[in-house]
Formats: C-alpha cells, structure tokens, sequence
C-alpha cells in the first residue's frame, strides 16, 4: 500500500517537471525563433545563415536547457511508467502551454483556439485516469 | 501546406524518437536511486544503447521540425498540433513496445485528437 502511494507519488512528481519544463522551453525556442525569422526560400545559403542565429540566440539555449531538464524528468519516468500512460498525462502541459504564451509572449489566442486547448486537456483527463503500467515489471537498475 | 508537411515530418520523427528511448529505457530497467552520482552513472548505462542514439537523432530532426515550425506560427498553435503525436504514440505503443492500450486510453487520444483538429481551425 505504502509502496503504491510512492510509485504514484514520484509518477506525478516527475509528470509536473514534465509539464512545467516542457512548456517553458517551447515559449523560450517560440521567442527565439520570431526573433531569428523564417526563411523565404530554403536556399542553402539562407538556411546556412538561420542555423548560425538559432546558435548565437540566448533564449534558443535558455529554451534547450529547459527541454533538456524536462527531457531528463521524461527518461526517468519512463523507466517504471508505460510510455502510453506518461506521453498523455504530460500533455498538461499544452495548456500551461497556452498561458505561457500569452503571459510571456503576448500572443493574441482565440476562443476557439482556447476550447481546442481544453478539449486536448479533456482527453488528458480521460486517458489520466488509466493504470501507469500495463506490462510486466523489468529488474531494477 | 508548409505547416502541414512540417507537421507530418515532425510528428512521425518525435513518435519514432520517443519509442526508441522508451524501448532503451526498458532495457535499462526501472530507477531507484535519485542521487546525482547515481543518476550520472544511469545516464552514461543508457547513452550505451544502441536504441538510445537511434531516439535521439529522430527526435533531434522532430526538434528542427519545431523550431522551423516556430519561425512562422504561434507557439499557442504549434504547440497544441504537435498533440497529434498521442494518436501516433498510442499507435506505436501498442505495436511495438506491445503496451496493452485498453479501450478508456484510446477513448482519451481520440479526443485529444479533437482538440487537436480544433486548434488547426483557429489557424489564422
């Protein structure tokens, strides 16, 4: 019973790193890219000259750092919880998503873009109240 | 059309990606220590599979896809698309990793995937 509260407690745990690292490191590429442009017509040279303001942008780095803590928390979990569990349940952070977006960045969100952000909660939700696990336990490392 | 094809590329590579670390991950066997040293050491254990670095260089072309994706939408609408990849993982899953997906999951990715098809529409 105790042991079940933890596995629980660790899965949430690391889910909420998840949902909160992930959407910060989108705004933060979301930032940099709007600052870095978009390409016109994908000539080599043009590309060439993207990749070199993707590197030298602060906030691409600041938004990897973010994904990579994110991408950490999303390993570990994924050693005791089914990938088809954990991949949903994260997708929590579509919304923070969405608040970050508008609190940080500004952008101008529609209704209906903020009911179809709902609705993926919605499915979240559903998919939220299935076991974590559904195969057999592997020895632990 | 070019977000659609960005979609599609990126959507396929992250799924694909993600399998693969998951797939490595299994191998590697669940986590009990959380120290650093130890955690370090288990971060070493799995760069040496193989499945690993196949993980990382799909989802390292689903990462371009996104940043390509970035330069010219919102990142309240990228973000969001980018659920489509449920239905794929889900999908994924069931198949290769041999998860049994029971009939409330699938009830739930289908509906995230209506959410998903919404937020394409508010598509400016």
């Amino acid at each position: 019973m105790k042991e079940a509260a933890g596995f629980h407690f660790k899965t949430y745990l690391l889910i909420a790193f998840i949902a909160f690292f992930a959407p910060l490191g989108n705004v933060l590429l979301g930032k940099g890219m709007h600052n870095v442009g978009s390409a016109k017509n994908w000539a080599p040279r043009e590309v060439l000259h993207i990749l070199g303001s993707i590197v030298a942008s602060g906030y691409i780095w600041l938004g990897i750092a973010s994904l990579l803590t994110f991408f950490v928390a999303y390993m570990l979990v994924l050693t005791w919880a089914d990938y088809s569990y954990v991949q949903p349940s994260s997708s929590f952070a579509y919304a923070v998503t969405g608040v970050l977006s508008y609190f940080l960045l500004g952008e101008t969100i529609s209704p209906l873009r903020w009911l179809g952000i709902a609705v993926i909660c919605l499915g979240v939700f559903v998919v939220g109240r299935t076991p974590p696990r559904t195969t057999e336990r592997l020895p632990a490392a | 059309m070019r977000e659609f094809l960005f979609l599609t590329l990126l959507v396929i590579s992250g799924t694909g990606g993600e399998l693969c670390v998951t797939h490595a991950m299994k191998k590697i066997g669940e986590v009990h220590d959380f120290r650093p040293l130890a955690l370090v050491k288990f971060m070493l254990r799995a760069l040496r599979v193989g499945w690993m670095w196949l993980g990382i260089a799909m989802m390292a072309l689903a990462f371009f896809s996104l940043l390509a994706m970035l330069s010219f939408e919102n990142v309240s609408f990228v973000v969001p698309v980018t659920a489509l990849s449920y239905a794929a993982g889900a999908l994924g899953a069931a198949i290769f990793l041999r998860e049994r997906i029971s009939a409330q999951r699938w009830f739930g990715v289908a509906i995230v995937c209506v959410g998903v098809t919404i937020v394409w529409l508010s598509r400016r």
